[in-house]
């Protein structure tokens, strides 16, 4: 047992280096100018990176996925703890729901600029929060729709006023599934501001991909795709540090009740 | 083990009952927001130039689906989105059969895949660019590779998740590895497999779409980037009207095909624990 377990360690070590090695073998033969050394890639990386364009496109990128995704995860939650609790105001809205969460986003881009008047942070912003509402008001709907009954029924009988019973019942018992939304919306919200930097821009992260593509120079391409690549990997696992600490009474609480 | 976090299983789709008393509502509300529309525009309360009203936007979708441009462009982007979902699914399933079965396989590539997956795919594009070009193959590239990602994780999840005690039955009345596959195995991650196509099956249309548009590939993509950047933005909005009941019906057909995959499941089944 002991063996197999040192062999799995060993083969998630190993595959992910020999990839690497493979890549970097691959590009220093194959001498196209598309695809760089992976080496090269990487001083590339480090000239423009680290931290030459940090200030002018990383922040404001990162300043757009912040302002998006904290926009829709308010309206989020506010909204399904709303369509959560009222059966007719969630009739009134499935539709809409249905129909803008199936639209592809990147039809709503050039619409997005012509009525923001804006290729700016107020266009980019407005396009991130549009999209990443829906994983955050999905989840929270169908939390709030599952509290068992008996709780808010006992809160109601004791009279406890329903900004009591939203703040101290519903709320809590939803965030555990709430948070899983959130996570989906800011794997989302990286990937809406990749598309809208791309689609029109004078700054960002996807400005650079997008201008290092135009003008040919493939190695600062090839880092801002790694920028990009490391950007969702670490933002998801800085935001599954923050869950673990915000769900932590949640874990304790499933772990001592048998389900 | 996988860190359950890192590649949670999604929750199948939330289900939309549309009883005929509870269609009015619905129905209501629909007709309020597009009278919405056309009263804010008609008051020019936002200039009729920035947004169309909804009268004008339909009347220029009707003139559209009039032209037999407007339907090329629909099945090619109806054929780039099937493509990608068809390769996808027929490269993911058996990836993730195996990487579910077999522990040592799942841990030797479990770092590559946790980094690949959550790479926007629209990165991509700039690649695609160089290699295969603007034509159809990049766009079905790009849909494949978008769809890949939520199929293999729910088919591994559904490989994982088997009853071990079913298999040991099947394991004890002497079935081999491949038939303890086929009768055992793959019927009960079928239900996961059916969230993961229509997952799968939405994402694949919003990335040929956006091959479409970023690349300048035939279809309703190209369209929209065609329309907007000559300023007609009537047909702007007619497009994205359009795109939104496309992307709506793929997500009503496989939404109801994961419901008829959940249903003999035991877990839906009425009256069993």
């Amino acid at each position: 047992m002991t063996r197999r377990r040192t062999l799995a360690v060993g083969l998630e070590i190993l595959v992910p280096v020999l990839l690497l090695f493979g890549w970097q073998l691959y590009t220093v033969h194959a001498h196209s100018f598309k695809f760089p050394r992976l080496s090269t890639i990487l001083v590339d990386f480090k000239k423009e990176w680290l931290f030459a364009h940090v200030g002018s496109d990383l922040v404001p990128s990162l300043e757009r996925i912040g302002a998006g995704f904290a926009i829709a995860t308010l309206v989020g939650i506010a909204l399904g703890v709303l369509l959560g609790m009222s059966t007719v105001l969630r009739r009134i809205a499935t539709p809409h729901i249905e129909y803008w969460r199936a639209m592809p986003p990147p039809a709503l881009l050039p619409i997005s600029i012509i009525l923001l008047h804006s290729i700016q942070n107020r266009q980019k912003v407005a396009f991130i929060a549009f999209f990443c509402v829906f994983p955050v008001l999905l989840n929270t709907i169908d939390a709030v729709r599952g509290i068992d009954p008996t709780l808010i029924d006992t809160a109601r009988s004791y009279r406890v006023p329903w900004q009591q019973r939203v703040w101290r019942i519903v709320l809590p018992s939803a965030l555990p599934q709430i948070v899983a939304g959130m996570r989906n919306s800011l794997a989302l919200a990286v990937i809406m501001m990749v598309l809208s930097e791309y689609f029109s821009s004078s700054s960002g992260v996807g400005y650079q991909l997008l201008i290092s593509k135009n003008t040919f120079q493939f190695g600062p391409m090839w880092a801002a795709i790694v920028l990009i690549g490391l950007l969702g990997y670490l933002l998801n696992a800085l935001f599954l540090l923050i869950e673990r600490r915000l769900l932590a009474w949640h874990r304790g609480w499933r772990a001592a009740t048998p389900q | 083990m996988l860190a359950p976090d890192a590649l949670a299983p999604a929750a199948p789709a939330t289900r939309v009952r549309l009883s005929t008393r509870g269609i009015a509502l619905p129905t209501l509300s629909v007709a309020a927001s597009l009278a919405l529309w056309e009263l804010i525009s008609r008051t020019n309360t936002i200039s009729q130039h920035d947004l169309p009203a909804m009268s004008t936007s339909f009347r220029a979708l009707w003139h559209l689906m009039e032209t037999g441009a407007f339907w090329l462009a629909f099945l090619r982007t109806v054929r780039g989105w099937a493509l990608g979902l068809l390769i996808a699914a027929a490269l993911a399933v058996p990836i993730g059969i195996v990487l579910g079965s077999f522990e040592l396989a799942a841990r030797a590539f479990r770092v590559p895949i946790e980094f690949l997956r959550p790479i926007p795919s629209a990165v991509l594009i700039p690649v695609l660019f160089l290699t295969l070009g603007t034509n159809i193959r990049s766009e079905i590239f790009l849909a494949t590779f978008g769809a890949f990602w939520p199929l293999l994780v729910q088919t591994m999840y559904g490989v994982r998740d088997v009853d071990p005690v079913a298999l040991d039955t099947g394991r004890s009345f002497g079935l081999s590895r491949l038939e303890r596959l086929v009768r055992i195995t793959l019927p009960s991650s079928v239900p996961y497999i059916a969230t993961g196509v229509r997952i799968a099956s939405t994402v694949s249309l919003i990335l040929a779409f956006t091959a479409e548009l970023f690349m300048g590939i035939p279809g309703l993509g190209q369209k929209v980037n065609v329309v907007s950047s000559f300023g007609e933005t009537d047909k702007v909005f007619a497009y994205a009207i359009a795109v939104g009941f496309l992307g709506l019906a793929i997500h009503l057909v496989f939404s109801g095909l994961e419901r008829r995959a959940l249903r003999w499941h035991p877990s839906q089944r009425r009256g069993t624990a």
